[in-house]
């Protein structure tokens, strides 16, 4: 398995259990959705996937790598060099324009291909807008841009956290699209976490979390 | 409606405290060292009135010469004789350890209404002792201490009511004291004149008469001190309101959306803007009070220093503790709200014109450069008009005004320039997170321009002022080395042991200089001529500034004189010109020396030629020439054969010793403003970076998320402030070096009558940039801290799609 979360278990500071003993697996190259309400847990425990939190108890295991031997040096590198994250908010960098976006993933792990960013721009139609900035593209640009910016560093795992949840019913289903197709090409195992039921059955496999556990 | 309004604003504070706590504190800083200012100041001016009040002549009308010659005593007498009731004073100055002070000598049997005199007809001393020999002295505590180690004076008695260094006395013991028989310096026209009395035009129409002038003269001769320190408050003034304009921006940009729900919910707008004018009032008064608070405790520092200052540099009768005034309190609180008034208006304007619905505001990239095109346009503006007013106006005036363009000009021009230069920086540099640090600091530049701005400023302050004093302290001390030629300097009792003395010493010594003068007045200014003997120390070490080829020779024949700067660049007399010493003495100018420090007009002539029009002049003072070695014990051997005090023998390093720490006091003052305006810049940066703080995160998230780690961004943070810092330092160079030359070239010259010379300190200039490094480190440390202590669950907020 590329990706093995055994019974994992997290709790905020002064709050109740956001997650209880849940437990995912994910092969290469495969899809799973994480459905669920809000407060079910679903972007918590895509944040303890992309190692960027830690967690109670539990183990997780990616790439062969367990997430408890890791310092927060250890984690850094994890999510520059083997995961890759898009969020609903976009979260693009707002100084740098769209090609600089869209390679800044690449060149931090030090993977960067032209070629491939160039492709990666061709395929999600972004060719016309390389040089504007993030503030100067439509919401549905702007994820395009946030997707090509985690393939362009050709990660072994994407975890996307509600990446239409900010879009309109057209724009939502071009960026899903065209996100599966580029996981597709690569590939790319994927994470997706949604409260959409139709997009959950586009992946091939589901999972429900309800009171922090994985049904 | 008004009460849960202003509840749903102030629950803003509640979340950002330390937004509260940086305007209240950019109010006070404002309004702190303004008001410590202006407290000096009125504390200063208090002292002169109280001086000249104290005195009790003030408010008297005074006749004097037209040509400004001393008066004689048959003029006096005449208009007694012709009804005018006037009493005469002599008034010149005494060497007490070093120091000039002032002697008045008043025809107290004319006009015996003095508040000293009443004080000791109150006490024990009778008005006999005042008037017949040896006569009485009445001076301060301080200075009547210093008199009675002088067997020379007669006895002196304390009083509190006379200013600090002011010797009050009957005009008889005043031309003994001042070796300067039947002089009068000039009449006061006293109260309750009869009627019919013949006009002055008739008896004397060499007299003229001159409005009573109060406290007038010193205030004229301080003011320039005083601007100077007005200008150093303005300054900090404006930087602490730049904290309190980028605060009042931020805070106003952060409570648009509940802004916008107020009107949404249908409060007006107009009541909205009342709530929020009523809000910063508040707080205006509040970082007001507290400002006046951190004002008076440090003129209360400060003051001590400021007086001794105005006594050296000027003579003025200054003191050195400060009292609460109304007029003060009302003003700094006054100040403090105008102040927070002026540096909201351009938000509270905004917000005026905010529409219920537009989209939150961001900073659209694609409109900058435009923006910074008009800023830099701006600058270009002020300093035009600074270099205009510089070009028409005169003196002070335009000193100030080319200082102020030059200093906001460059302030305007900076975003642009550093803007311009991140740009290129980002080209230049290699590197996704270098790329992104310097576009980073590029977008944070709106944010930080202020305190970037305030920084400039008060590194250039430092830079001009430093270059200023420390030009000043390498030209004071070559001066002085040229001035104190002499082995040491020696004051006899009177003449008689003057002569005692210079017998004595001419055949032990290589010279004998005897150093006598007289004070005149030329209009309203008083002029000290010294009359010199010929001898190679001056003419191969006089500080000479311009001269004719044969200056020395023309001199010494008695053809010609010298005069010091401040008199020359005051009455535009350089050589070529002719001077009036006396009635019927004018004479050429052959040179013009530097003469720092020194507050009046000076002239130097040949001894016999001053001899020839005041025979009467004292000789007291000598200075010897003779091997270093032998000094010590000739001075000791001196003081034992004259039974001489000891500060009657004073070597040149200690005269040169003393000199330099009236210099240094001088400064002091300055000095003290030019770290405080660091400090407070120093602060505006940490307030910046902690006001945009909030905005931070939704930058730094992602670059986290992208496999950075906490202490890496910690220290990236830290890195462009000390980067920001650092080219700013750089601006601040060349702009502190424009403010030394107008410092040196027309502020000192218009203010003090000399010119200096200006060198350049590139290792100070490294102290400052280090100095500044430090300054942006120090405030960026903070925020840098929380950031490395940052739990995960606050950066991943930036991500959360669920509340």
């Amino acid at each position: 398995m590329l990706l093995t979360v055994d019974q994992v278990s997290k709790t905020y500071p002064g709050g109740r259990p956001v997650l209880q003993d849940a437990s995912i697996s994910l092969a290469q190259g495969e899809s799973l959705s994480l459905t669920g309400e809000s407060g079910s847990g679903k972007s918590t425990l895509l944040h303890l996937v992309a190692a960027l939190d830690g967690f109670d108890a539990g183990q997780i295991t990616f790439d062969g790598i367990s997430y408890s031997t890791l310092d927060d040096g250890g984690r850094a590198a994890l999510r520059r060099n083997r995961v890759a994250l898009v969020f609903q908010q976009f979260n693009l960098i707002p100084s740098l324009t769209v090609a600089q976006n869209l390679a800044f993933h690449a060149r931090l792990a030090g993977r960067h291909d032209p070629a491939w960013t160039t492709e990666i721009a061709g395929r999600l139609g972004l060719d016309g807008v390389l040089d504007h900035f993030p503030e100067q593209l439509s919401g549905g640009q702007q994820q395009r841009v946030a997707i090509g910016r985690a393939m362009s560093v050709r990660p072994k795992l994407l975890l996307a956290d509600e990446p239409t949840g900010n879009l309109d019913e057209v724009a939502a289903k071009a960026v899903l699209d065209l996100m599966l197709d580029l996981v597709r090409v690569s590939g790319t195992a994927l994470l997706l976490v949604t409260h959409s039921q139709s997009v959950a059955a586009r992946l091939d496999r589901q999972a429900h979390l309800a009171g922090g556990r994985v049904t | 409606m008004i009460r849960a309004a202003t509840l749903a604003l102030w629950s803003h504070w509640r979340r950002h405290p330390v937004q509260l706590l940086t305007l209240v504190v950019g109010i006070a800083l404002a309004a702190g060292l303004w008001s410590a200012v202006q407290a000096i100041n009125a504390e200063a001016r208090a002292s002169y009135a109280r001086a000249a009040a104290q005195l009790g002549t003030d408010r008297l009308d005074r006749l004097s010469r037209s040509d400004g010659a001393p008066m004689s005593v048959s003029e006096y007498l005449k208009l007694r004789q012709a009804g005018w009731q006037v009493a005469a004073v002599l008034q010149g100055t005494l060497r007490v350890n070093g120091g000039g002070v002032t002697v008045t000598g008043i025809d107290l049997l004319a006009w015996p209404d003095l508040p000293a005199i009443a004080e000791a007809s109150s006490g024990s001393i009778a008005p006999v002792e005042v008037l017949t020999a040896p006569g009485r002295l009445f001076a301060d505590a301080e200075l009547a201490k210093a008199l009675r180690d002088r067997p020379d004076l007669p006895p002196v008695s304390e009083t509190t009511a006379l200013p600090p260094r002011r010797i009050l006395t009957d005009i008889g013991t005043a031309e003994a004291i001042l070796n300067r028989a039947g002089q009068i310096s000039y009449l006061l026209v006293l109260p309750d004149q009869p009627k019919g009395r013949p006009p002055l035009a008739e008896i004397a129409p060499g007299l003229t008469r001159q409005a009573a002038r109060g406290t007038q003269d010193i205030a004229r001769l301080t003011d320039s001190f005083h601007l100077n320190l007005t200008a150093f408050g303005l300054l900090s003034f404006v930087v602490g309101l730049f904290i309190v304009h980028g605060t009042v921006g931020l805070t106003f940009e952060q409570r648009r959306p509940l802004i916008r729900t107020l009107r949404a919910l249908g409060l007006p707008m107009r009541l909205l803007m009342r709530l929020i004018l009523a809000e910063l009032l508040l707080l205006a008064l509040l970082g007001g009070a507290i400002g006046l608070v951190l004002g008076y405790l440090v003129a209360a520092a400060l003051l001590p220093d400021v007086a001794a200052t105005l006594r050296g540099l000027y003579g003025a009768p200054a003191e050195g503790s400060v009292s609460l005034r109304p007029i003060w309190l009302v003003s700094g609180l006054g100040m403090a709200v105008a102040g927070t008034l002026l540096a909201s208006a351009q938000t509270l304007w905004r917000l005026s014109r905010l529409p219920i619905l537009a989209a939150p505001g961001q900073h659209r990239w694609s409109a900058r450069p435009r923006a910074m095109r008009m800023q830099m346009l701006s600058s270009l503006v002020v300093v035009a008009t600074g270099i205009a007013a510089f070009a028409v106006f005169d003196g002070l005036i335009a000193g100030f005004a080319l200082m102020a363009g030059c200093l906001l000009g460059a302030a305007l021009a900076l975003p642009p320039a550093l803007a311009g230069l991140l740009f290129l920086g980002k080209r230049m540099v290699r590197g996704p997170l270098a790329e992104w640090v310097m576009a980073d600091m590029r977008a944070q530049l709106p944010g930080l321009s202020l305190a970037l701005m305030a920084l400039l400023l008060a590194l250039a302050a430092n830079i001009g002022v430093g270059t200023m004093v420390a030009s000043f302290r390498l030209t004071f001390d070559g001066w002085l080395d040229q001035r104190l030629t002499s082995t040491y300097y020696v004051n006899a009792r009177d003449d008689a042991q003057g002569a005692e003395l210079a017998a004595w010493l001419t055949p032990r010594t290589d010279a004998v200089l005897p150093i006598r003068s007289v004070e005149i007045t030329t209009g309203t200014h008083p002029l000290f001529v010294y009359g010199i003997v010929d001898h190679v120390s001056y003419r191969r070490h006089w500080p000479l500034i311009a001269a004719d080829a044969d200056v020395w020779q023309r001199v010494m024949s008695g053809q010609a004189a010298l005069i010091n700067e401040q008199i020359a660049r005051r009455d535009g007399l350089w050589p070529g010109s002719t001077i009036t010493l006396a009635p019927e003495w004018e004479t050429p100018v052959a040179g013009v020396y530097s003469d720092y420090g020194n507050p009046t007009g000076q002239a130097i002539v040949a001894l016999d030629r001053l001899l020839d029009h005041f025979p009467d002049v004292p000789n007291t003072r000598f200075g010897v020439h003779l091997p270093a070695d032998q000094a010590e014990q000739q001075a000791e051997e001196l003081r034992a054969v004259f039974d001489l005090p000891p500060g009657a023998v004073i070597p040149q390093q200690t005269l040169k010793a003393q000199s330099r720490a009236i210099f240094e006091k001088t400064f002091l003052v300055t000095g003290a403003l030019n770290v405080l305006t660091l400090g407070v810049a120093g602060f505006a940066i940490l307030t910046s970076l902690l006001t945009l703080w909030s905005q931070r995160l939704p930058q730094l998230a992602p670059v986290w998320a992208l496999g950075q780690t906490r202490t890496g961004l910690a220290w990236l943070e830290l890195l462009r402030a000390v980067v920001l810092a650092a080219m700013t330092a750089l601006f601040a160079v060349p702009l502190g070096l424009v403010l030394a030359w107008l410092l040196l070239s027309v502020i000192n010259v218009a203010a003090f009558g000399w010119r200096l010379p200006m060198y350049l300190f590139p290792l100070e200039w490294v102290r400052l940039f280090a100095l500044a490094l430090l300054t942006a480190a120090a405030a960026a440390a903070l925020p840098m801290l929380r950031l490395r202590r940052l739990p995960p669950a606050q950066l991943l907020k930036v991500f959360a799609n669920e509340s």
